[in-house]
Parts: C-alpha cells; sequence; structure tokens
C-alpha cells in the first residue's frame, strides 16, 4: 500500500465526517465521533502495511514526501493522538454545547469533531515532509486548524483570548519561517533537503553568515510549535483558554511534529561542517533557556492547566537536550521515545483533568483535594501520570529521562546535564503538588460524583498500563521506533 | 533468558499484596500474613544458599532493552542476602507494630509494603539500572506515609525529604549512567560483568563519575553536609515509615557504595591527589573530613536535641560516619565491620523508632521534658528500651559491637605510610571516631534515663505498658542483634567472601 493513501484517507474521513454533520438530522453528534475513531483506527492499522517501496520513484510528490521508519511511526503516533482527542471529546460534548450557541442542540459538534481529524492529516504529512515547500503548507494546515479549533468556544472569553494570541502569535512565526525559508533558497537556490544538502559543500565561505541567518529564523519558529524559548510566551494563556482535549492534541501532536521536522531541517546543517559548531552552541542555549523558563515558570502555578503548559515548556527543553546532542547515534531514537512517553503521560493527565473539570467546574489543583477518597481510579490515573511526568521509574517517563540524558552526558554537554538534574528536582515539586491535592488534603464540601463514559475509562485503564509496560519493557516501544 | 527467580517471587510478594490491599483486601491481615512469608522465604533462601559456592546465585535475567543492555535481572551474594535478612525482619517489625490506623488503613498499609518491596527489589536487583530504579519507588509512599500519617510539622518534612532525596537519586542517576558509558565497547548495567570488569582493570571512569555517586549515595545515607533531610523526615514519620527508611531504604546508599565505589574507584577513595588552597589533597581526605563531620558535628548537635525523635533522627545520621570510616578504610577487615554495622544499625534503629512510635501514641509528646519514670507505669517498654539503647551505644554483645570494632582496626590499619613519628589521617579519624563512641553513650544513656527514671509525672500514670504484639516485633529485633552480637561469624561468612577488595 502506498503510505500517501494514508493521509489520502484520513482527509476524505475529515470531508465525510463535515458532510454527514451537514446533511444527517441527528442533535446527538456523537455518533460522529464513534466514526471518526473507528475511520482513523482503520487508518492505524492499515499503517502496518503501507511501505515506502511502494510509492512510485516517478511519482510527483516523491521528491517532497518521505515515508521511512520515523515518519512512518509518527504518522501511527499522530492517528493515536487524534484517536484520543476524540475519545475525550466524547466526555466535553456539554461544554461545546454550552459554550457555543445554536439554534438546535448540538450544534457547532459535528465541526468540533471533524476539525481535529484534518490536523491529523496536516500532522501525518508534516512528519513526511522532506521540502520546505512542502514543510511549510503541512505546518499551515496544522496552524490554522488550531486557529479555530483553539477559539472555539465563542461564548468563553478564554478561549477568544486564547485564540486571539495563538493567531497572531502564529502568523509571526509563520512570518519567521517563511522568512528563513527564503534567505535558505537564496543561498542554496533549493527548497528540498536533500539537493540543499547536496549544494551546501560547494558553497563560498562567505555565504555561511547568510545561511546560518536563514537557519536561525526557521529554528525559532519552529520553536513556536515544539513550545521552546524564546518563542513559548504564548503557552501558558492559550493551554488555559483552549478546549481541554485541544490542549492535549496542542501539547503533543504540535510538539511530536514539530520535533520531527526540527530534527529533518536540521540534519543537512548539523552534517555541514562549518556550521555544525555554530548551530550546537545555538542549540545548546535554547535547550537551557527552554529547561529553565518552563521548569521555573511552573513551580509558583496553582492552575493545573497552567501547570501542565509549563511543564509541557520543560518537556522541550529535556528534548533539546537530545536534539542539541544529534552526534550520538542513539540521540533520534531517544527523542521518539520521549515523544511517546510524552504522548502517553500528557493525554493520560488530560482525560482525567478534563473529567474533574467538568464535574467540579474548574482546573486549579485545589479542585483536585481529596480526589483519593472521592473517586480513587481517577486519582490512581493521575497518580501514574505525575510519577511518569516527573520521571519516577518503572514509567515511560523515567526510561526517556534516562534515555535523553544518557544520550546528553555521551555527547559531553556536562553543564547542561547539571541543569537538567536541578529542574529535574523542581519538577518532582510542581507534579507532586497534584500529588498532594489528591492524597493529603481533605475534599471540598461540594463534590459532586465524576461521571466517567466507557471510552474514557478504556483509554485511560491502557494509557496507565502502557506507562507501566513502557516504563519497565522499553523494548516493547524501542523496536517500533524508525 | 528468564524471569523468574525465587528472588523475583520475594520482591514480587509485598508489591501484590499492597495492590491487593489497595482494592480493597483486609488491610492488616494480608500485610501481616505477607511479611511472615517474605520472612520465610528470605530465610528459606539463606539456607539454601551454598555458602561454599559463594557468588551471585539464583540470578534470572530477563532482557529489557536488547541494544542497551538493559535487563531486569536478579541474583543475590551473601551481601544482599544478608541486606534482604535486614530488610524481611525489618518489615516484619514495621508491620506488627503498626497500631490501629483511624483513616485510610489500607493506603497506610500498602504504602508500607510498597516501600519494602523497593527495598527488597534494589537489594536482590543485580541490573545496576534497576537496582536505583527500585529504590527511588521507595521514594513516593514514603512521601504519602509522612504527608499522611505524620506528626508535628509534616508536611515541610514530606516535601524536603521528597525534593532533596529525589534530587540525590538524580545526582546519583547521572552517576550511574556515566559508568555505564564509560565501561569500554560494551553496553551493559549488569553488576556482575561491571564488577569482573573492575577486577581486571579494564574499567577506568572518570574522576566525576565518583564525585557523582559519593555524593549521590551519600544523600541517600544522609552524609555530612548532605543529611539535612533527615532528622526532620524521621521525626515527623509514623512509626513504621521510620522504621522501614532508617532501618533499611538508607542502608540501600552504603549497599550501593559496596557494590559500586570500593570495587571500582579504589583509587579515588584512596590516592588519587587535587591541588586545593595550595595544597595537595588526597580524594581521601576530602572523604574523612565529612566522615568527621558526620561523626563530631552530627554527634554534638544530637546531644543538644530535646526532643527523643529528633534525637533519634539525628543519632541515625551520625552513626553513618561508622559505617562510611569502614568505607574508606578499604580493606577486608573494615568493609567486613562496614556491613555487620550496616545491620546492627538497621535493627537497633528499627526498634528505637518502633518504641518512639508506641511512646507518642500513648503519652502525644516526646519532649524529654515532659516525660520521665516511664519505667514504673511501662516496665516492658522499658526494659526493651534499654536493650536498644545499650545496642546503639555498642555494648558487647549487641550487634554493634562487633561492628564497630571491626571497623576501628580495619581503618586504623588501613594506611602503610605512617609519617615518622605521626598518625595518618585515616588513623586521626579514627581515634576521633573511637570519642564518638562516648559522644553516642552521652545521648543515648541521658534519653534513656531521663524518659524511664526519675520522678514520674502525675498525668503519666495510667499509662498502658506494650501490648504483646508490638512487644514480640521489637523482641524480633532485639533477638536478631544479641545473635548476631554473640556470634558475627553468622553474618560474616555470608558477607566477607562477597565483598570485593580492589
Amino acid at each position: 500500500m502506498n503510505p500517501i493513501s494514508l493521509e489520502v484517507f484520513v482527509v476524505t474521513l475529515g470531508i465525510a465526517m463535515l458532510m454527514l454533520e451537514s446533511f444527517v438530522v441527528s442533535t446527538d453528534k456523537r455518533y460522529l465521533a464513534w466514526l471518526g475513531i473507528a475511520g482513523l483506527a482503520i487508518a492505524f492499522g492499515a499503517s502496518f502495511f503501507a511501505r515506502p517501496e511502494f510509492i512510485p520513484p516517478n511519482a510527483p510528490y516523491a521528491s517532497f514526501y518521505t515515508a521511512d521508519g520515523m515518519a512512518m511511526f509518527f504518522k501511527r503516533f499522530s492517528l493515536l493522538a487524534t484517536i484520543l482527542v476524540l475519545v475525550m471529546t466524547i466526555d466535553y460534548t456539554s461544554v461545546i454545547e454550552r459554550f457555543v450557541p445554536g439554534e438546535t442542540k448540538g450544534a457547532g459538534v459535528g465541526e468540533f469533531l471533524s476539525l481535529p481529524v484534518l490536523t491529523c492529516a496536516g500532522l501525518m504529512w508534516m512528519v513526511s515532509a522532506t521540502d520546505f515547500i512542502a514543510i511549510f503548507v503541512s505546518l499551515e494546515l496544522v496552524t490554522i486548524s488550531f486557529y479555530v479549533l483553539v477559539a472555539y468556544l465563542r461564548r468563553s472569553e478564554g478561549s477568544l483570548e486564547a485564540g486571539t494570541k495563538y493567531l497572531i502569535l502564529g502568523a509571526l512565526s509563520t512570518g519567521f519561517i517563511v522568512y528563513g525559508i527564503t534567505w535558505i533558497f537564496g543561498v542554496t537556490g533549493r527548497t528540498n533537503l536533500a539537493a540543499i544538502a547536496a549544494v551546501l559543500p560547494g558553497l563560498p565561505a562567505a555565504s555561511h553568515t547568510a545561511l546560518l541567518f536563514g537557519v536561525g529564523l526557521v529554528l525559532v519558529a519552529l520553536c513556536f510549535k515544539v513550545a521552546a524559548f524564546p518563542f513559548q510566551f504564548w503557552v501558558p494563556d492559550v493551554y488555559q483558554g483552549a478546549p481541554t482535549p485541544i490542549t492535549a492534541f496542542l501539547s503533543v501532536g504540535s510538539k511530536a511534529a514539530g520535533f520531527i521536522v526540527l530534527l529533518r531541517v536540521l540534519q543537512p546543517f548539523l552534517d555541514f561542517g562549518p556550521l555544525h559548531g555554530k548551530l550546537e552552541t545555538i542549540l545548546l542555549l535554547l535547550a537551557g533557556a527552554t529547561l529553565i523558563y518552563g521548569n521555573l515558570s511552573a513551580l509558583p502555578q496553582r492552575n493545573l492547566k497552567r501547570l501542565l503548559s509549563y511543564s509541557s515548556v520543560g518537556h522541550a527543553g529535556y528534548l533539546f537536550m537530545a536534539v542539541a546532542s544529534l552526534g550520538v547515534a542513539f540521540a533520534r531514537p531517544a527523542i521518539e521515545f520521549y515523544l511517546s512517553a510524552y504522548l502517553l503521560m500528557t493525554f493520560l493527565a488530560f482525560i482525567v483533568m478534563a473529567l474533574v473539570s467538568r464535574s467540579v467546574g474548574g482546573d486549579d489543583i485545589s479542585h483536585f483535594a481529596g480526589l483519593a477518597r472521592r473517586s480513587p481510579w481517577l486519582a490512581g490515573a493521575m497518580l501514574v501520570a505525575m510519577l511518569s511526568l516527573a520521571g519516577i521509574p518503572f514509567t515511560a517517563g523515567f526510561m526517556g529521562k534516562l534515555f535523553i540524558f544518557g544520550v546528553a552526558i555521551e555527547a559531553g554537554h556536562y553543564w547542561l546535564v547539571v541543569l537538567g538534574a536541578l529542574t529535574v528536582a523542581c519538577g518532582f515539586y510542581y507534579y507532586l503538588l497534584v500529588v498532594r491535592a489528591m492524597y493529603w488534603q481533605a475534599a471540598p464540601e461540594y463534590a459532586p460524583e465524576i461521571s466517567v463514559s466507557l471510552a474514557g475509562r478504556v483509554s485511560m485503564g491502557a494509557l496507565a498500563l502502557l506507562i507501566f509496560i513502557v516504563g519497565i519493557y522499553p523494548q516493547s516501544l524501542l523496536a517500533f521506533l524508525g | 533468558m528468564s524471569l523468574f527467580s525465587p528472588l523475583f517471587f520475594l520482591t514480587m510478594l509485598p508489591l501484590v499484596a499492597a495492590l491487593f490491599i489497595m482494592v480493597g483486601a483486609r488491610a492488616q491481615f494480608v500485610a501481616r500474613w505477607t511479611s511472615l512469608l517474605m520472612l520465610g522465604l528470605t530465610l528459606a533462601l539463606v539456607f539454601q544458599y551454598r555458602v561454599a559456592e559463594g557468588g551471585f546465585q539464583f540470578i534470572s535475567r530477563f532482557q529489557v532493552a536488547d541494544e542497551l543492555g538493559i535487563s531486569l535481572s536478579f541474583g543475590a551474594d551473601g551481601l544482599s542476602l544478608a541486606m534482604l535478612l535486614l530488610a524481611a525482619v525489618i518489615t516484619m517489625s514495621a508491620v506488627w507494630v503498626i497500631p490501629p490506623i483511624k483513616s485510610r488503613e489500607n493506603l497506610f498499609y500498602a504504602c508500607v509494603l510498597l516501600i519494602s518491596a523497593g527495598v527488597v527489589g534494589a537489594f536482590s536487583s543485580i541490573d545496576v539500572l534497576f537496582f536505583y530504579a527500585f529504590h527511588e519507588v521507595a521514594l513516593i509512599p514514603t512521601f504519602l506515609l509522612i504527608g499522611i500519617w505524620g506528626s508535628g510539622d509534616r508536611q515541610a518534612a514530606a516535601w524536603k525529604a521528597t525534593i532533596y532525596l529525589g534530587l540525590g537519586s538524580f545526582v546519583l542517576l547521572i552517576g550511574i549512567i556515566g559508568l555505564y558509558l564509560a565501561i569500554p565497547s560494551e553496553r551493559t548495567f549488569d553488576l556482575l560483568r561491571i564488577q569482573e570488569l573492575a577486577q581486571a582493570g579494564t574499567l577506568n571512569p572518570p574522576h566525576w563519575v565518583y564525585w557523582t555517586l559519593l555524593i549521590g549515595f551519600g544523600t541517600l545515607i544522609s552524609l555530612f553536609p548532605f543529611h539535612s533531610w533527615a532528622p526532620q523526615a524521621y521525626a515527623s514519620a509514623p512509626a513504621p515509615a521510620a522504621m522501614l527508611h532508617a532501618g533499611v531504604l538508607k542502608k540501600f546508599g552504603l549497599y550501593g557504595m559496596l557494590r559500586l565505589i570500593t570495587p571500582i574507584f579504589p583509587e579515588s577513595i584512596g590516592n588519587t591527589r587535587i591541588p586545593l588552597f595550595g595544597f595537595e589533597i588526597r580524594y581521601l581526605d576530602i572523604f574523612l573530613i565529612l566522615i568527621v563531620g558526620n561523626l563530631l558535628y552530627i554527634g554534638l548537635v544530637t546531644i543538644a536535641q530535646k526532643r527523643l525523635d529528633w534525637m533519634l533522627g539525628y543519632s541515625s545520621v551520625m552513626h553513618m560516619g561508622y559505617i562510611f570510616l569502614g568505607i574508606a578504610g578499604l580493606n577486608q577487615l573494615s568493609l567486613s565491620g562496614a556491613s555487620i554495622l550496616m545491620i546492627a544499625h538497621g535493627l537497633s534503629i528499627a526498634a528505637l523508632f518502633a518504641l518512639c512510635g508506641a511512646l507518642r501514641e500513648r503519652t502525644g509528646t516526646v519532649e524529654f521534658s515532659e516525660l520521665g519514670g516511664l519505667a514504673r507505669p511501662m516496665p516492658r517498654l522499658g526494659l526493651l528500651f534499654g536493650f536498644a539503647t545499650m545496642a546503639a551505644v555498642g555494648l558487647p554483645g549487641f550487634a554493634n559491637f562487633p561492628g564497630e570494632l571491626m571497623v576501628f582496626f580495619g581503618a586504623f590499619g588501613a594506611t602503610n605510610h605512617v609519617p615518622h613519628g605521626g598518625f595518618d589521617a585515616i588513623q586521626i579519624v579514627t581515634i576521633i571516631a573511637v570519642w564518638g563512641v562516648v559522644i553516642s553513650a552521652v545521648y543515648m544513656l541521658r534519653a534513656y534515663r531521663s524518659l524511664f527514671f526519675g520522678t514520674l509525672p502525675e498525668r503519666w500514670n495510667g499509662l498502658s505498658d506494650l501490648a504483646p504484639v508490638p512487644r514480640y516485633a521489637v523482641i524480633l529485633l532485639i533477638f536478631v542483634l544479641l545473635v548476631i552480637g554473640f556470634h558475627p561469624q553468622l553474618v560474616l561468612s555470608y558477607v566477607t567472601p562477597a565483598i570485593l577488595l580492589p
């Protein structure tokens, strides 16, 4: 099977869902979610039969589309993330109905369900793109659908504010990336990454500065996608204001695809001797600044969504540690492993958070007080997620950190390792704040029952189980990495 | 490629029991029987172990990441069996002294068993990464135990200990990764392989690995000046948590030093020199200065304490100094002494914390100034406390005595270059350490006197004595202390062959 048919299928699925929503008269739109989940699951299964050999060599897209191991792994990753987003949305429809006015019940839910599917197609293209034009187009497909999704809750001021911030800063970063691409194109005359790699050695030394400037601009724009310094300041407000399933999607999908693009874009320039040292210095500085910023800002947070958003910046910092150590052979698998672990634990945390905040009416840490007594299973799931995010052994998060630090030590970035160790200790504090609220503190007086749909239960159980399996037996994940 | 060593089941036993308790099994019943089963299984393993053959036995390996050389492997030699027995005895005693818990009994028992699972797993792992991982897992139940059921300023204590230990163990992890990357032309976390390479002299990790391991393990063991989490945490922790933590979990660090530092970094412990303030200073000297901090500084701080729980917390920090001295001595005698002392200290401090907990439960306070003459209403508790006090002071007949003696002799004879007419640094520290025994006698005996003798305040007249179940739990600890004290060869025949010398 030709790998590109996966993207075609997912786009078709998204459009079909939009059509159904327009023409089927039903106020309960949850069937659309199930349709989306089923379709994406089919695509997930089909992806194991897709092989790059099936791409015809003379196909028009062959030069800017790759289906190597990494791309295939992250296509599955995006599909899985989208499925989880749809599962989360099933339990979230009541919130959408409250904040999106319409003449009939359920108005607006349909679009909310089909947009993530289209975003997923964008993510799948993004991880396959090997040409600056393709990268730009897929990036925009993802970002534009996120503009809509973030601002979706029309009656919620927070959501609108988040949407505006995301739109303005997103547009700015788009400007950066286009400008960067222009400089690179101006110097090399190519947009294809492989072609650029071939041209680089023949360039006159005088143009290296211009090239570095272009790469720097692209890097800065990608930092926006992965929520890393110096383009991280949109993160807390947007994460807090956006609908919770979308926050999870942004935090996982956008970050993962951004890192894959980063790896692809950086590779030719890092392999190019004269630029290697300078780029590595830039990456080290970015990693250090991201680690410090993310983890220190997370310390005083008392709202769980904001806390997770700053911690998401912190995790980008750990990932950057490995990006700055790309000379080590294991750096790439380490990044992919960390991203996968990050998907498991972040989604688990967000699923629990969405459920709790829907019933208690807020997502401050204090809203989680006494959860261990009210709903021990939900608290247990949150505990697993927090321990994994903090990096306690036998969880996926620990193995991820182990690999990242191993790679950084092997590359000899000792000061970054010291910094990383200190920020891990910060992480201990703020993740355990949530554990403290759930287990130490008494429940508030108004504490309604929290009901969880079957899909929610199954996905939480599966995620928690996977966190342990990957944490104890990492080969189960390593075997699938590209 | 198998997972099923008896040690695997020994580790899973408390873990599975904890899971059962969390989903609603009868907590006390399950926990008590689990601890009995653990002790039985451990004893069976000790007798099954073929002493004459030596080395690691009951080995199982299960590869979890092929190319990285990480495997979930279990195995035990004499030293690990001794530590496992210590863990089983203290778990048993800790579970049986738990008083009736008013709220969330199941979570309490589950946390205690999880700590136990962590230490048992750590002592029976022969993969360095999982050895580390099992220990770190015990951090979270400790956090919950102190935070929910602790006394005094429990929240601050729980935070401090958890962050401190979290950072310390992360430093340790970095050291372990450094060691792993220093193995030439191979990727493995296997302890046996690492020791084999170290014995062959082909493993030469960079010096920073030694320092991260020393600081990492040192933080977990409360090496001066990384000790400040310990007294507060022990003072606030509920008795079973303090028993397990001070008794066994802390010994993880010492055990790790015997496994990873002494066989691999003899030069770093010994004679590597660095210039400092214009002097040539040996790494050993820096370590010795820290040991003096443990013995003298903390010793004097302990004397100044006004509450039993804080005093015990500080005393457990101080006693680590002797064990460090044994490690610094780096010969057969001093290292064997250090291992005996690990066990002896674990048992005696566990007994003391158990009795301290029982006292607090009855009186609600452990201030020396408010208590006195308690031997009259509680003769049995007083007698047991007396035994534990004498053990902690190092009276002959208790296991602490042979341990300390071996450490002193070993450390004093550790040097072969005596400057003309003087002492080497380690000999001076040994002399100071002998004075440390006097310091610990001062504070322990003073505590004993002011708690149990003198005039009994009116309001403590009607206190009840120790109930039979916790009494036998403490007697078990004292009994083991006496057995080892009178016949240390029992332990030495297991431990000494396991100690690797450079």
